[in-house]
């Protein structure tokens, strides 16, 4: 008995340890945390879903490169580190979750107001995407096309007057 | 002797008076001078590193403004090459927005520059409108009236920027075309343009314009050497809704460096002052000249029928 008791004793002493002095980065986040893939569909009015792998995209950068400092990490970027080095993971990791998919509304242009606001210029949700997604597809060889990522739905293409809503060959615009 | 204003004193007088009039004209024009604009005037930051030549912004401004058919589709690229009288693209009747390419020299890509009505905070077009067919809303749109314009196309030769363009096909009922930041359909209910939200990069950023500039700001100070540090539409012209920031020097992407930092009203404002001095003093006071030139004359004759009746 005082054998077994003197075990478990030490097994509970080695786990309060090991969490008490475990440094932070063990709380991050890793590529096994994350979902294999995440469907992207905030356009899909004019252009279809996409279904975007983000196991395979693990293999191409870090998580910070796109979640910036939310996944606990390093923070590598300057900017960020200069308030998040320390503020490990985040409650909310999605891209979602801090870009808005309304950015402009009016209520959101009020909260700049803020004088204290230090992000006055996060971009909406297409803007993040396209941003981060495009930078790194030029540098990376990756699809930057339009639609190499999500073709034109029928709505789509009567906006771009393109497919089968192309101008009719010879037409010219009436002006001077 | 009857004390009479002698000629010259009359002359000294009107000249006093005249200048007099010229220097409160004055004082009214410097106090329009210091107008900053509406402070809760919306805007458009447009980062030319961030676009990308897609052409949404067209297609969107096109099905927005429901303007007519183009000519190829909006997917279609080689626009970019096209040129017309020696120069790329422009805004005209069938189009409030286009973008166009620059190969910058030394730059491993090309940059893309959007041109639209960049909605000055004192327009040039408002001002050269003699019907007062423009208007500068609150919300920052500089709008315009069809119902009372004559189709004399002032606001064209004014505009620095050469933007508003004049409907040909129907010139019986005169109709001058350009952006209105959607001020009808979107922004006057707190909505950004539809070019804006149509935009994926975000190189077009909808707010405030007093929020823009310190957004610009940022952008500048935080990437150091990413852009060149100056935004377009800040001081030109007395500053624009529609602003700008660029990686390279603005002249090189096709923008105007040399427009003046006031408004265009200021170079014209001194001229248009005495228009009004001239139409309500000058009268009255060349009147009296030739009423005093000619008193001598009338009195000689006066003096004449006297001696002639006398006799």
């Amino acid at each position: 008995m005082q054998a077994r008791k003197r075990i478990m004793q030490t097994a509970l002493a080695i786990a309060i340890g090991g969490v008490l002095i475990a440094p932070a980065q063990i709380w991050s986040m890793d590529a096994e945390d994350a979902p294999e893939s995440v469907t992207i569909d905030s356009l899909v009015n004019l252009y279809t879903g996409v279904e975007f792998d983000h196991a395979m995209h693990v293999d191409y950068a870090s998580c910070q490169e796109c979640h910036h400092h939310t996944t606990g990490g390093e923070v590598v970027n300057p900017n960020c580190a200069r308030c998040h080095s320390t503020s490990g993971e985040a409650d909310e990791v999605t891209c979602t979750g801090c870009h808005a998919t309304d950015r402009f509304n009016e209520t959101y242009i009020r909260t700049l107001e803020a004088p204290e606001l230090y992000h006055i210029d996060k971009p909406g949700l297409k803007g993040a995407y396209h941003l981060n997604c495009i930078s790194c597809h030029e540098t990376t060889s990756g699809p930057t096309g339009c639609q190499d990522c999500h073709t034109m739905t029928d709505a789509g293409e009567k906006m771009f007057y393109t497919g089968k809503y192309s101008p009719a060959k010879g037409h010219s615009a009436p002006g001077h | 002797m009857k004390k009479t204003v002698s000629r010259r004193n009359f002359l000294k007088g009107g000249l006093a008076g005249t200048a007099a009039v010229a220097v409160i004209q004055n004082k009214e024009a410097h106090a329009a001078q210091s107008f900053e604009g509406y402070p809760e005037g919306m805007g458009v930051l447009v980062d030319l590193t961030r676009c990308i030549g897609c052409r949404s912004c067209e297609a969107a401004c096109n099905k927005e403004q429901e303007l007519p058919e183009p000519a190829k589709p909006f997917d279609d690229y080689s626009v970019f090459d096209e040129i017309k009288h020696g120069q790329k693209r422009r805004t005209d009747e069938t189009a409030y927005t286009v973008v166009n390419r620059y190969d910058v020299p030394n730059l491993d890509h090309p940059l893309f520059r959007k041109i639209q009505c960049n909605h000055c905070q004192e327009p040039a077009c408002l001002t050269s409108c003699f019907v007062n067919a423009y208007t500068k809303t609150p919300e920052g749109a500089v709008i315009y009236n069809s119902k009372v314009c004559v189709g004399c196309r002032t606001c064209m030769i004014a505009c620095p920027f050469y933007i508003p363009t004049f409907k040909y096909s129907s010139a019986f009922d005169p109709r001058i075309m350009k952006c209105v930041f959607c001020y009808d359909t979107r922004l006057k209910d707190g909505k950004p343009p539809a070019c804006v939200e149509a935009c994926p990069q975000e190189a077009l950023t909808f707010g405030r314009r007093n929020d823009l500039i310190n957004m610009g700001r940022q952008r500048i100070r935080e990437t150091p050497g990413k852009y060149v540090e100056h935004i377009y539409g800040e001081k030109e012209v007395g500053g624009t809704a529609w602003m700008y920031i660029s990686s390279v020097p603005f002249d090189q992407v096709g923008f105007d460096t040399h427009v003046p930092k006031e408004p265009i009203l200021n170079s014209v404002k001194d001229f248009l002052a005495i228009v009004p001095m001239v139409l309500t003093i000058w009268p009255g006071l060349f009147v009296g000249f030739h009423l005093l030139a000619t008193r001598k004359e009338k009195i000689k004759e006066q003096e004449k029928e006297d001696k002639e009746g006398q006799v």
